[in-house]
C-alpha cells in the first residue's frame, strides 16, 4: 500500500503548513545551517508580500554574510559598499519618497563601519525600515571581533576574549538610535523560537507601516546567532544567546511613538 | 538661450544642474567648493523643479548618496574638494563597478593633507589614473571658463547616462571662484518616474508591473564572472576612448612650440601665447577637454610640426606623463607648474618655454 503513495496525493492544498513566499527565490542560501539570518530574510519577504508592497519596495543589502541577500530577496536590490547602506537608502528614499525603502545590516556594518551613516540617517529622520542583525561576530569574515562582541567573548581577533581595557565596551546602537528625535520606533526581537518569530515579524510590519505617514525611522535589532563564528551546534548557540546575549541586549519595544 | 548673466564657475555648476533637470544634490562643504552646496540650499531648486539638496555628513555619506538614487535611475549627484574627494574613492569604485550613470565635481585645492584651500591641478592622477580600487575610468571633463563650468553640467550627466558610468568635471579653485558672463539654456524638466521606467529598464524602484528583479551590484564571487565583467567595462571604455575624446586647439596652426594645459592652466598658457607671439616665438596651444579619455592621437599629430612640448600644470607634474606617452620620445617634453595652491604667472611660463624647451 505504503509504495503506491506518491508525493502528489500527499502536497494538497488542504494538506498545506508552510508556503515560501515568492518573495524569496529558489537560489540556494548562503548562509550556514542554522544561522538566524535566513529566517530574518523569510520574515521580512512576508512581511512585504503580505502588506502587497513588492512592486513598491527596495531593499539595500551590506556587506556581511548577508551582502548576497539581493540573490535570496526576490524585489528589486541594491548592494552597499561596507556600512553605507543608510546613506544609500537616504539618498534612494528621498528621490523616491512614495516607495518603500529598508537596509538589512549586520553589526560590524551597521555598528562599525557604518556608525555615521546610521547615526545621521536615524537623526535626520530618514523615512525608512532598519533591519540590524547583531550576532556579535563578523560572521562573513571567519568571526572576528564586532563592537558588539560580549566582555570575554572569544573571538578570531579575540582570542583570549574580549577586554574592557583593550576593546571598550559592547556598543548598545539600538538604545543610542532611540535616543534620537528622527527615530519613531525601536524594538529588539530575535527569531530563535516561533513565539519570538511572530514577534519579530509583527515589528518588522510595523516597521514597514510607518513608512506609510512619514515620521522617520523605525529601527528593528535582531539578536541572533553566528554558530559557525561562534564555533558551536546550531541548538548550543542559540541556547548561549539566549544565556548571554540577551541580559546585554534586552528584548522588547524601545520606542514607540 | 537666457540672458547673459555674471556668475562665479561655483554658482554657474548649481544653476547648470538645475536646469538641466538634475533629481539630487548630496554634498558636503568644504572649499574652495562651498559656493555650490550654498547657490543650491538658497536656490531651493525643490520649489523649482524638484530637485532634492541634501547637506550629508561627510563626503562618504553623500557619494553613497548618490549611488542609491543613482541606482533608481535618478540624475544625482555630489561637489567636493580634494580632500573629500578621498573619501569618496571607495563610493567612486563602487559606482564604477555597479555601472551607475551620477556626475562628481572636484574643484581642486592644493595638497596633500588638509594642503591649502588655494587653486590646485593636483588631483589629476587621483582622477584619470584610478584613485579608488579596481579596474575603472571616469570620464573626466575639463572646463576653462564659467561658461563651461554650465556647459559641462548637462554634458556630464549624458556621457554619464550614455555609458552608465561616472564622469567627472575636474576643475579648480581658480574656474570656481573666478566671475565670469555665462549663459544658460532654458528649464529641461526632470524625468518623471514613467519616463524613467521606460528609458531605465535597469534601475531599482520596485518590480512595477511585476517585472523580473532588478539588482544594482558591484560583487561577483565567482572569478570568471567578474572576469567577464571586467572585459565588459574595458570594452565599454574602449567606446568611451573613440567616441568622446575633446580638445580644443588655439594658434596651433602655425606653432613651432606647443603648450598642452587644460582648465585654469590653459588660460594662463593663452595670456602666455600673447607674450611669446610679441616677442616672435610661435607657440601654439592644444588644450584636453576631456582628460579621461585623454587626446593622445591629437598630442602626437603635432609631434611633425612642434619642436618641444611644455605641459603646465598646477602640479609637480602629473599630465606630463599623458602628453609623454603620447609624444613617445618624438620631441622634448617637459613639465612646468607652481604647487601648494600657487597659480603661475604667464611670465614665469614664458621663462619656463625658453628655458626647458627652447634653449633646453
Ligand atoms: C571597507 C571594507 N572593510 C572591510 C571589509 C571586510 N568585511 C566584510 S564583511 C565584514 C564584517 C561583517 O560583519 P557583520 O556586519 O557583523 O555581518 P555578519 O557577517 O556577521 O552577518 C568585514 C569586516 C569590507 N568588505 N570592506
Ligand atoms: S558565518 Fe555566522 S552569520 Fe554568517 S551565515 Fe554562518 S552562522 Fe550565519
Amino acid at each position: 500500500m505504503a509504495e503506491n503513495i506518491k508525493l502528489e496525493d500527499i502536497i494538497k492544498e488542504e494538506n498545506k503548513v508552510f508556503i515560501k513566499t515568492p518573495l524569496l527565490t529558489d537560489n540556494e542560501l548562503s548562509y550556514c545551517p542554522g544561522c538566524g539570518h535566513g529566517v530574518a530574510h523569510r520574515i521580512t519577504m512576508e512581511v512585504i508580500e503580505e502588506m502587497g508592497i513588492m512592486e513598491d519596495t527596495i531593499g539595500i543589502a551590506p556587506v556581511g554574510c548577508s551582502v548576497l541577500a539581493y540573490e535570496f530577496m526576490n524585489i528589486d536590490m541594491q548592494q552597499a559598499a561596507h556600512g553605507r547602506a543608510p546613506a544609500v537608502a537616504t539618498g534612494l528614499k528621498r528621490v523616491y519618497p512614495n516607495k518603500y525603502v529598508f537596509t538589512y545590516q549586520g553589526d560590524g556594518d551597521l555598528a562599525a563601519i557604518g556608525t555615521a551613516e546610521t547615526i545621521h540617517a536615524c537623526n535626520r529622520g530618514e523615512n525608512i525600515t532598519i533591519i540590524f542583525i547583531n550576532n556579535g561576530i563578523y560572521g562573513m569574515t571567519g568571526g572576528q571581533m564586532a563592537p558588539t562582541t560580549l566582555p570575554g567573548m572569544k573571538t578570531s581577533t579575540s582570542p583570549y576574549g574580549r577586554t574592557q581595557e583593550l576593546a571598550g565596551h559592547p556598543l548598545k546602537m539600538t538604545e543610542i538610535v532611540a535616543t534620537l528625535p528622527g527615530v519613531r520606533f525601536v524594538a529588539r526581537h530575535a527569531v530563535d523560537t516561533p513565539a519570538r518569530v511572530r514577534k519579530a515579524k509583527k515589528a518588522i510590519r510595523k516597521a514597514f507601516e510607518n513608512q506609510n505617514d512619514n515620521k522617520g525611522v523605525s529601527f528593528i535589532e535582531i539578536v541572533s546567532n553566528c554558530n559557525s563564528g561562534w564555533k558551536m551546534t546550531p541548538r548550543k548557540s542559540n541556547e548561549w544567546m539566549v544565556e548571554n546575549m540577551f541580559p546585554y541586549y534586552p528584548l522588547g519595544v524601545l520606542k514607540d511613538e | 538661450m537666457s540672458e547673459i548673466r555674471l556668475m562665479k564657475g561655483n554658482e554657474a555648476i548649481g544653476e547648470a544642474a538645475i536646469l538641466c533637470g538634475a533629481d539630487a544634490y548630496y554634498a558636503y562643504p568644504i572649499t574652495p567648493q562651498s559656493e555650490i552646496v550654498e547657490y543650491l540650499t538658497l536656490q531651493q531648486p525643490e520649489k523649482r523643479t524638484g530637485m532634492v539638496v541634501l547637506q550629508a555628513e561627510s563626503e562618504v555619506a553623500s557619494i553613497n548618496m548618490v549611488y542609491g538614487a543613482a541606482a533608481g535611475g535618478k540624475r544625482s549627484f555630489t561637489t567636493s574638494s580634494s580632500p573629500g574627494m578621498s573619501l569618496m574613492q571607495e563610493g567612486l569604485s563602487y559606482i564604477a563597478g555597479a555601472e551607475l550613470p551620477c556626475v562628481v565635481v572636484n574643484v581642486v585645492r592644493g595638497g596633500p593633507g588638509l594642503g591649502t584651500i588655494q587653486p590646485s591641478q593636483a588631483d589629476y592622477f587621483q582622477t584619470v589614473k584610478g584613485g579608488g580600487h579596481g579596474d575603472y575610468k571616469l570620464i573626466t571633463l575639463a572646463p576653462a571658463s564659467v561658461q563651461e563650468m554650465a556647459d559641462f553640467v548637462p554634458l556630464a550627466f549624458e556621457l554619464a547616462f550614455k555609458y552608465r558610468n561616472p564622469a567627472m568635471i575636474l576643475t579648480d579653485g581658480v574656474i570656481g571662484q573666478m566671475m565670469e558672463k555665462v549663459q544658460f539654456p532654458e528649464q529641461t524638466p526632470r524625468l518623471t518616474d514613467e519616463e524613467i521606467t521606460e528609458k531605465y529598464p535597469w534601475a531599482t524602484f520596485g518590480r512595477k508591473g511585476g517585472r523580473e528583479r532588478n539588482i544594482i551590484t558591484s560583487l561577483n564571487l565567482k572569478s570568471e564572472l567578474q572576469e567577464q565583467f571586467n572585459i565588459k567595462l574595458q570594452a565599454k571604455y574602449r567606446e568611451v576612448e573613440k567616441n568622446e575624446v575633446r580638445y580644443e586647439k588655439i594658434q596651433c596652426d602655425d606653432a613651432e612650440y606647443l603648450f598642452v594645459a587644460y582648465g585654469s592652466s590653459a588660460r594662463t598658457c593663452q595670456k602666455t601665447i600673447e607674450l611669446a607671439r610679441a616677442e616672435g616665438i610661435k607657440v601654439g596651444l592644444l588644450r584636453p577637454i576631456t582628460l579621461y579619455p585623454y587626446p593622445y592621437k591629437a598630442i602626437d599629430d603635432m609631434t611633425s610640426q612642434v619642436k618641444g612640448i611644455l605641459s603646465v600644470e598646477m602640479s609637480a607634474g602629473q599630465m606630463v606623463e599623458d602628453v609623454r606617452l603620447a609624444v613617445n620620445g618624438k620631441v622634448k617634453v617637459e613639465h612646468y607648474g607652481r604647487m601648494g595652491g600657487m597659480v603661475s604667472s604667464p611670465g614665469e611660463i614664458l621663462e619656463a618655454l625658453k628655458t626647458k624647451i627652447i634653449e633646453g
